[in-house]
C-alpha cells in the first residue's frame, strides 16, 4: 500500500485519506457499465416504460410469440406467457425487482460483514475467536441450501429475501475485511491515533473504516452477480419473490410450462436478462478489483 | 503434527456444534416451530399435540439437548410426505446425487484443466482471453437457465436427448454439463494461476536450461505439480456440487438430494429441508478437515503455522 509514507499533516491522529484511485480509464468496461446503467434506468422508470400491466393477462392471447415470428404482433413485441401477460412488461418491471433485491441484499451483507470484520480484526482476542468461528460455520453451510432453509422458515417475500441473502453472504466480507484490518492496525496512523487518546470506537470508525471501504465496494460489486443468481434460483424454486410479481426467476419457472412445446421466448428472454446483468456486474467488479485494490487481485 | 490434528479436529467439532445451534435457534426463534413441524392443514389439537411430543413447551436449553441427542443417534426426524425417516430418504437419494456430481466433475475438469493450461502458457494471447470469457460466462450464467436452454436445444428442437428423468447415460449428459460449467470456471482459473506459479519456479527453469522440449517441460514437470491444488479444490467441490445441485436437479427431474430438497419445499415437508441442511453442512466441515490434515501431511510449513 502506498499510504505507508503519508506524513501526518495537522494532527498526529489524522488517518491518511483513503488512497485515491488513479482514474485513468484504461480497460474501463464501458459496455458492461452501459448495460448496468440501462437496467437501472429501466428499473427506475419501469411504470412509464412498461406497455402493459405486468400482472394482468388475458387467456385469449396466451402464448403469443415475439413479433418477428408468425402469429406475433407489435402490441406484444416479446410475446405473452401462459396466462397472456406481456413478456416485455414483465421483464421491465422484473428489472426493478432484481435491482432492488440485489442492491439491498448486497448492502445488508456488506454492512454486517464489514462491521464484524472490523470489530473482529481490531479487537482480536475472544471477540475475534467467536466471530471467526461463526464465520467458518456459516461458510460451511452451502449458501443456496441455507437460503432455502431460511426461506422455508420465514416464508417468501421480497423483504425476507433481502434479509436472508444478507444473512447468508456477509461471511465473505467479514473474512477479507478482517484480514485487512489486521495489517492496518499495525500501521503508524492507527498507533498514533491510539497514542493521541482516541477511543477504540473512534479508531475503528474514523480511521479504519475509511481505509477498508474500497474493499467493501469491490466485494459488493462482485457479490451483486452471486446475489442476483441466488434470488433467481430461490424464485425459480418457489421460495423467493412470491407470484404474481414479475421477478426474472419466477418468469423462468413459469416459462418451464411452455418449454416442451417450444415456447422458447418464455425461457430465453428472462434468462438473457439475468445473464446480461450478472455478466456486467462481474466484469465491472473485476475491473474495480484491479483498479481500487491491488491486494484483492488474488482473491 | 499430533497437536495440529487435535486442534483442527477441535475446530471442526466446534463448527458442528455451532452449526446445530444455528439451525436449532433459527427454527425456534423466527416463529412458532410447531407450525413447521406439523403437517400442513393440521388442527389446533394436532398443534398442541406436536408441541408436547417435541417438547416445545420445555425450556430452550432442554430442547436443544433433546435435539442434539436425536442428531447424535442419527435421528433427523420423520418426513410428513414419505412417512419415513429423513436419514433413510437422504441415503436412498445419495447415490444418484453422487453419480450426477461425479459426471459433472468430469465435465468441469475436462473443460477447466486444458483451458487453464492453455491460458497459462499463452498469457495475454487469444487462448488466455478466450478462456477468461468462457470462465466468466460459466460463473455468470445461472446453471438452471443453462439447463433449460439445453433442453430447448437438444430435447425440443433436435430431439436427441431426454429432457428429464433418469436411468440411462443420456439422461445424465445435460444436467451434468449444466452443473459442471459453473465449476469449470473455478477449475480453469485455479489451473491457470497454479500453472503460472509453477512455471516461474526454479525447477522448471532448470528443466528448460537442460534443453528439454517445451511440451515436456509443461507436460511432465509443471503440470504434475500445478495439479495438486486443482485436485484439492475438485475434492471439495464434489461435496459442494451435491449440495448446490438443487436447481439443476429440479429442472431435469433428477432424483437426487436436490430434488428431495425441492420436494421438501413444495410439500412443506420441513424435517426434510432441515435434515438436508444439517447433513450438507456436516459434510463440508468434514471435507475441510480432511483437506487440512492432508495438506499438513504434505507440507510441514502448515503444521507450524496452525
Amino acid at each position: 500500500m502506498s499510504t505507508t509514507t503519508h506524513p501526518p499533516t495537522h494532527s498526529i491522529a489524522i488517518a491518511p485519506a483513503p488512497r485515491a484511485a488513479s482514474w485513468r480509464l484504461d480497460g474501463f468496461p464501458f459496455i458492461p457499465v452501459a448495460i448496468l446503467v440501462s437496467i437501472a434506468l429501466v428499473a427506475i422508470f419501469a411504470d412509464v416504460l412498461a406497455p402493459h400491466d405486468p400482472q394482468v393477462g388475458s387467456l385469449v392471447r396466451r402464448f403469443r410469440p415475439p413479433f418477428w415470428q408468425q402469429g406475433g404482433s407489435m402490441a406484444y413485441p416479446l410475446g405473452t406467457d401462459h396466462v397472456g401477460r406481456d413478456v416485455l412488461s414483465r421483464l421491465i418491471v422484473g428489472a426493478r425487482v432484481s435491482m432492488i433485491v440485489g442492491l439491498a441484499a448486497v448492502f445488508v451483507a456488506g454492512s454486517i460483514g464489514t462491521f464484524l470484520g472490523i470489530v473482529s480484526g481490531y479487537l482480536g482476542g475472544w471477540v475475534d475467536q467467536v466471530i471467526m468461528r461463526v464465520t467458518d460455520t456459516w461458510l460451511a453451510l452451502p449458501a443456496l441450501t441455507f437460503a432455502i432453509f431460511l426461506a422455508a422458515i420465514v416464508g417468501p417475500s421480497e423483504f425476507n429475501i433481502v434479509i436472508i441473502l444478507g444473512g447468508v453472504y456477509w461471511t465473505r466480507y467479514a473474512r477479507v475485511i478482517r484480514g485487512e484490518v489486521l495489517s492496518l492496525k499495525e500501521r503508524e496512523f492507527v498507533r498514533l491515533a491510539v497514542v493521541a487518546g482516541c477511543s477504540k470506537r473512534v479508531v475503528m470508525w474514523r480511521h479504519i473504516l475509511p481505509n477498508v471501504i474500497n474493499s467493501t465496494i469491490v466485494l459488493a460489486t462482485l457479490m451483486l452477480g452471486v446475489v442476483i443468481v441466488t434470488e433467481a434460483s430461490l424464485s425459480f424454486l418457489g421460495v423467493g419473490v412470491p407470484p404474481p410479481k414479475p421477478a426474472w426467476g419466477l418468469m423462468l419457472a413459469d416459462g418451464k410450462k411452455g418449454l416442451m412445446v417450444g415456447y422458447w421466448w418464455l425461457t430465453v428472454m428472462p434468462g438473457a436478462c439475468i445473464m446480461l446483468m450478472v455478466l456486467s456486474a462481474n466484469l465491472l467488479g473485476d475491473w474495480l478489483r484491479i483498479k481500487l485494490d491491488p491486494q484483492l487481485r488474488q482473491l | 503434527m499430533k497437536q495440529y490434528v487435535i486442534r483442527r479436529v477441535g475446530y471442526s467439532l466446534l463448527s458442528l456444534l455451532l452449526l446445530s445451534l444455528t439451525i436449532f435457534l433459527f427454527v425456534r426463534l423466527t416463529g412458532d416451530p410447531a407450525t413447521l413441524l406439523v403437517e400442513p392443514g393440521a388442527s389446533a389439537d394436532d398443534l398442541a399435540n406436536i408441541r408436547q411430543q417435541f417438547g416445545l413447551d420445555r425450556p430452550l436449553w432442554e430442547q436443544y439437548f433433546r435435539f442434539m441427542a436425536a442428531l447424535l443417534t442419527g435421528d433427523l426426524g420423520q418426513s410428513f410426505y414419505y412417512r419415513s425417516p429423513v436419514a433413510e430418504l437422504y441415503f436412498q437419494r445419495l447415490p444418484n446425487s453422487l453419480l450426477l456430481a461425479a459426471v459433472a466433475m468430469a465435465f468441469s475438469l475436462l473443460i477447466g484443466i486444458p483451458s487453464g493450461i492453455m491460458a497459462a502458457i499463452r498469457v495475454g494471447r487469444i487462448w488466455d482471453s478466450a478462456g477468461k470469457v468462457f470462465a466468466l460466462l460459466g460463473l455468470s450464467l445461472p446453471s438452471f437457465w443453462v439447463g433449460l436452454v439445453l433442453i430447448l436445444l437438444f430435447s425440443v428442437n433436435l430431439g436427441w436427448l431426454p429432457s428429464s428423468g433418469s436411468g440411462t447415460i443420456w439422461h445424465l449428459l445435460m444436467p451434468a454439463f449444466a452443473l459442471g460449467w459453473y465449476f469449470a470456471a473455478a477449475h480453469m482459473r485455479l489451473t491457470r494461476s497454479s500453472m503460472l506459479e509453477v512455471m516461474g519456479s526454479e525447477y522448471v527453469k532448470l528443466a528448460r536450461l537442460k534443453g528439454l522440449p517445451e511440451a515436456w517441460v509443461v507436460g511432465k514437470h509443471a503440470f504434475k505439480n500445478a495439479l495438486i491444488p486443482v485436485v484439492t479444490l475438485a475434492g471439495i467441490n464434489l461435496v459442494v456440487m451435491i449440495n448446490v445441485a438443487v436447481v439443476v436437479e429440479t429442472v431435469f427431474a433428477w432424483p437426487g438430494i436436490g430434488r428431495l430438497l425441492y420436494e421438501g419445499i413444495t410439500f412443506r415437508d420441513f424435517p426434510v429441508v432441515q435434515g438436508i441442511v444439517i447433513i450438507g453442512g456436516a459434510m463440508i466441515v468434514l471435507v475441510n478437515l480432511i483437506v487440512d490434515i492432508l495438506y499438513a501431511l504434505i507440507d510441514p510449513r502448515i503444521r507450524l503455522e496452525g
